[in-house]
């Protein structure tokens, strides 16, 4: 069981001064499985994807990301161990086209003997992004407009277009269809099979019930910065999740949590 | 919205669709007041008919007054190589207002290497150092001079991306320090007889050539180089910038330091081209410099404007200044009109920016 662990999170922690937003975190992932994070505003469901994408830096615990202790100084070092990550604060640059933002921090480039003045491949970029879009069906009519002219939802496909077109490990996507219309939703859920059909395991951030019974294998629900319940699909239905999520019930092994 | 659902690829690249640069709109302005000024020159009762910019003489090699038109580049090359600098710290949301006392100590201290030990046979009058720092190669003051550049930059750097010091108050306060530092170089002393290969940076189109070569240099790595793109990935959305993995404290030192050192290099050539450093010098050069970056498109909020932008914005602060002296209007006219036109361009980049969001 234990090699076909991606993420094991032991104890993890985080505390703002004296909010403690993450408390003692346990949270496993296996080989191409889906799981959602489900709780209330505040239960710490962002602050424990920060932690692990190393946006931020935990107060106290241990992870474990393919069979190795990590500890991520930066985004960057995530990233480049496999972890690709869509944010609720879409972490686009405005004034930038797609390609642009498709490739922010790992620009294709020539002439890498000039340093930081190598030159950018736009003409490869370009081909990539054209790539990318297609695999995972997002349209846009135009890949040179900035960002700024976009829709919510062409911003949120580029966002998620983004984080789908690197091959990466695990993808962590915090609330990726919050903002969006149904066509955007749909869009991005089939993006979402997509990766389960490619066995690509994900984190997925969700207040919405209908896709999280239609998407995921396992439910984990964060209440007041704690674990409080650890649910597989089959086993548990709408009603049992927002038992957790409100307090009504706690997991018997998560018993004195919360 | 509708377009994402349609066509097969969806993937469309339509020219026709990129917008209007905003760059277009400043050459309009600029060709606006060339107009304005012609115009005036005709109708106003004392100006014999001349032209602003057109040889109106009998002489058929040229179209241009070349004089006039020269004499409006040189009028704003010195200023516009700081401006090329303060462009890249504005699209990053930054400020520096520490270049014009910059110009004055780095001239200061540069020309204190760049002196000759004799004049007309007799020694320099104002020498700083001993004969030791007479007569040196070229090379050393310049490489003096921006080396100071670079440190002060990289102080201003430093307090902004690592001590979180606002920009404007981190470079307010290297103002005052560079002032303080030109004054105490040589004790409020001016620096004079350079050198000829010193004096040959700052003569005749000497400054322009700098400032034209410069500015394309700068154009094709803001446009170019990943370093132009992190530029504006930072001013665009910094946090996304630090998200992406973009090392976000390390480039912005970089270009404060690269500021910093484009104005240093300017008050070399400043040093040159007037044969002398003094402690006041370069005063306002700052200001200059932002509203060159301003007019020129450079959207104080970061992310947005480009070198060509700034390079015309410094055109048309050329332009209006000469266009003055043409209509024999004072000074005075000349600060109250350009503050007008900083103030039209700023309220301009705003309506732009509601328009599009």
């Amino acid at each position: 069981m234990s090699e076909e662990l991606v993420l094991k999170t032991v104890d993890l922690t985080k505390h703002y001064g004296g909010v403690h937003a993450l408390q003692g975190a346990n949270f496993e992932l296996n080989k191409g499985e889906h799981v959602a994070i489900m709780g209330d505003n505040g239960a710490g469901k962002s602050t424990f994807v920060r932690q692990i994408t190393g946006v931020e830096q935990r107060t106290r615990g241990t992870v474990i990301f393919d069979g190795q202790e990590v500890d991520f100084k930066g985004p960057i070092e995530a990233r480049e161990s496999g972890i690709e990550a869509v944010f609720q604060t879409l972490a686009l640059a405005d004034h930038l086209d797609v390609p642009d933002n498709l490739f922010l921090g790992r620009e294709k480039t020539k002439w890498d003997w000039l340093g930081p003045f190598r030159l950018l491949d736009y003409k490869a970029m370009r081909k990539d992004t054209m790539a990318a879009l297609e695999k995972t069906g997002v349209k846009i009519p135009n890949i040179h407009n900035t960002i700024e002219k976009m829709s919510g939802g062409q911003r949120q496909c580029v966002a998620i277009a983004r984080t789908a077109s690197f091959h990466s490990k695990l993808t962590i996507m915090d609330e990726p269809t919050a903002a969006l219309g149904v066509q955007e939703t749909e869009q991005v859920e089939n993006i979402i099979r997509q990766l389960k059909e490619q066995g690509e395991p994900l984190i997925l951030v969700s207040h919405n019930m209908r896709q999280v019974f239609d998407l995921v294998d396992r439910i984990v629900v964060f209440r007041r910065g704690r674990i409080v319940a650890n649910l597989l699909k089959i086993e548990t239905d709408g009603q049992d999740v927002v038992a957790y999520i409100t307090g009504a019930k706690t997991g018997a092994e998560y018993e004195g949590a919360a | 919205m509708s377009d994402t659902s349609q066509g097969t690829g969806g993937l469309t690249f339509d020219k026709s669709k990129r917008s209007w640069p905003s760059e277009m709109n400043v050459l309009l302005a600029l060709v606006i007041i060339i107009v304005i000024f012609e115009f005036l020159g005709q109708v106003l009762p004392y100006m014999n008919d001349q032209s602003f910019l057109f040889d109106t003489r009998d002489r058929f090699d040229s179209i241009f007054n070349e004089a006039r038109v020269r004499i409006i580049i040189l009028q704003v090359a010195i200023i516009g190589i700081i401006a090329l600098g303060v462009s890249q710290v504005i699209i990053t949301a930054g400020i520096d207002l520490s270049s014009g006392p910059l110009v004055a100590a780095t001239a200061m201290i540069a020309m204190s290497f760049g002196q000759t030990e004799l004049v007309n046979g007799y020694a320099n009058p104002k020498a700083l150092f001993g004969t030791w720092a007479m007569d040196l190669p070229v090379v050393i003051p310049i490489v003096i001079g921006l080396s100071f550049g670079a440190l002060i930059g990289a102080i201003n750097g430093t307090f902004i991306a690592h001590f979180k010091i606002p920009p404007f108050i981190a470079t307010l306060g290297m103002f005052l320090i560079c002032r303080g530092i030109a004054l105490w170089w040589s004790a409020g002393n001016p620096i004079s007889f350079p050198t000829p290969q010193y004096k040959a940076i700052g003569s005749g189109m000497m400054p322009v050539v700098w400032f034209l070569s410069l500015a394309v240099i700068f154009h094709l790595i803001m446009r170019y180089t990943v370093y132009g793109k992190h530029t504006y990935a930072i001013g665009s959305n910094e946090e996304a910038a630090r998200m992406s993995g973009i090392n976000v404290k390390r480039h912005k030192i970089m270009v404060y330091m690269i500021a910093a050192m484009l104005a240093a290099f300017a008050g070399v050539v400043l040093s040159a081209k007037a044969s002398t450093a003094q402690a006041g010098m370069g005063e306002f050069y700052e200001l200059f410099a932002i509203a060159m970056a301003v007019i020129g498109g450079i959207s104080l909020t970061g992310g947005r404007g480009s070198i060509i932008g700034t390079v015309l914005g410094a055109m048309v602060l050329g332009v209006i200044r000469s266009g003055f002296t043409y209509i024999k209007l004072d000074g005075s006219y000349q600060l109250i009109a350009m503050g007008g036109i900083i103030i039209a361009a700023v309220i301009l980049d705003q309506y732009r920016q509601r328009n599009k969001a």
